[in-house]
């Protein structure tokens, strides 16, 4: 059966790159960039590149906020990539202090700049988080694979329960994966870590 | 901080960069960034280097900056169809739009040189947006004979007048999130990067620098990463078969080096 995704279009950020990730398992793709199409999803990506209060206003605009906390309340399959995983929880404070979607809570804060450069910019490897597990959008994705980040701000649950897995940057354990129900993000790119990126995103269409 | 404590940052493990100079349609390479020879189909190229474990792949327009305009969206489309690691894109990217332009191609990064010159609030305005980790500042570099690293544009044929520590320093403070720094007395040589220039660029500031310009073989990028490269860009080296990105990594390893495979 053919999977149905949705992906958030705000107006930034790379798109193309993760429409055609995931079209390579031959998914069929929506791109919303109207609050309507948002809810109708059946499983949505929200990605992102840029600052979170750009995004977070982009998103108001379009009403697309709403409609994501719509969609999510149906406890359908949803995926925050790098900004997009960042507007998941409740504020950030980069460049200010805004307010995100508060599907996951905490907070985005600076990576703190003792002893590594920032922004984070390279492969990590994704090692277990307080929890790790066997989650299925994890599947086959072992511990030490490398994904590809780049990020000056970092997501903070509240709850150590949320993070699935860290990647260690210097002294620094940086939250990688982190989730709340079916709710997931993922502070690095999936659609630009090689295949084992593309393994996760195949795992969050088989969701 | 101190230039020291700045040289000791940790980054991620060192990025192997196929840096891959277009002349759309084609790849070409030259010598000192000038005399252009056509070598191939980019995306070719890009293909043969994501299967080969480069760690990003860079595009340089390198007629953009000089004839005012950008003609290689169509090719990041088509790369990151196939391409499933990161990109970064530079040549001409002068606008709000033109970052817009090439992030929804494709790129990840966008790479600012002239336009950043010219106007270092550029480089804020695109960070207020974008995020810093988006905006790459390229610095091309000739060294003078008193010893002074100075900056130049368009190919390194139009100085600045700006010193190259100086100027990453402002580049940095106005939002730049990472620095590629090019030796243009070295770019196509394979003669070896320009250690004293990596040296004083990655103790100047606190994002990612990477290095480029020079690389013949897998010591050349040891000897960057050592200096605190986050990155090396290869080209020629590459293009040419002289070096392949297995055996810089295998290199790296050897001596220690973590390096993602």
């Amino acid at each position: 059966m053919t999977k149905r995704v949705t992906i958030v279009d705000y107006g930034l950020g790379n798109l193309h790159s993760v429409i055609k990730s995931v079209q390579h398992f031959g998914a069929e793709v929506e791109v919303a960039d109207t609050a309507e199409r948002v809810s109708q999803a059946e499983r949505l990506i929200l990605p992102g590149v840029g600052a979170f209060g750009d995004g977070i206003g982009h998103l108001r605009n379009r009403g697309q906020d709403r409609a994501i906390l719509d969609y999510a309340a149906k406890e359908r399959p949803l995926l925050g990539i790098c900004l997009g995983a960042q507007l998941l929880l409740d504020e950030s404070e980069e460049f200010g202090r805004h307010h995100g979607l508060g599907l996951i809570p905490g907070k985005v804060t600076e990576i703190p700049r003792e002893h590594v450069r920032v922004p984070h910019a390279g492969w990590g490897k994704l090692v277990g988080g307080p929890v790790g597990g066997n989650d299925p959008l994890l599947r086959e994705i072992p511990e030490d694979s490398w994904m590809y980040f780049v990020h000056s701000f970092q997501l903070q649950p509240a709850a150590p329960s949320s993070i699935l897995r860290i990647c260690q940057y210097g002294p620094h354990p940086i939250p990688a994966v982190v989730k709340r129900g079916l709710v997931y993000g993922c502070q690095f790119h999936p659609e630009k870590s090689g295949k084992t990126g593309l393994i996760l995103l195949r795992n969050f269409l088989d969701l | 901080m101190t230039a020291s404590v700045k040289s000791s940052l940790a980054s991620p493990p060192p990025r192997i960069i196929a840096r891959l100079d277009i002349k759309a349609p084609n790849l070409v390479k030259g010598i000192h960034l000038e005399g252009l020879r056509v070598i191939g189909r980019p995306g070719d190229f890009a293909k043969r280097y994501f299967e080969a474990g480069a760690d990003e792949l860079f595009y340089q327009d390198i007629v953009a900056s000089l004839y005012q305009r950008s003609s290689i969206v169509d090719l990041v489309k088509q790369t990151a169809e196939m391409i499933f690691v990161p990109l970064t894109v530079g040549g001409g990217i002068r606008s709000i739009q033109d970052i817009q332009t090439m992030l929804r191609a494709g790129a990840d990064k966008v790479c600012v040189n002239t336009a950043a010159t010219t106007r270092p609030e550029f480089i804020s305005e695109a960070a207020a947006i974008f995020g810093r980790q988006c905006i790459v500042v390229a610095i091309e570099v000739l060294k003078q004979t008193s010893g002074k690293y100075l900056v130049f544009t368009n190919n390194g044929r139009q100085s600045t007048g700006l010193e190259a520590r100086e100027w990453a320093c402002r580049a940095v403070d106005c939002g730049a999130g990472e620095i590629v720094i090019t030796s243009v007395d070295r770019e196509g040589t394979r003669r070896g990067l320009d250690l004293g220039l990596i040296e004083e660029i990655v103790g100047a500031v606190g994002v990612p620098v990477i290095a480029h310009g020079g690389v013949g073989h897998a010591g050349h990028v040891l000897e960057a990463v050592r200096l605190g490269a986050s990155g090396v860009a290869v080209a020629k080296a590459l293009h040419s078969d002289a070096l392949s990105i297995a055996e810089i990594k295998n290199h790296l390893v050897a001596a220690g080096v973590e390096v993602r495979r």
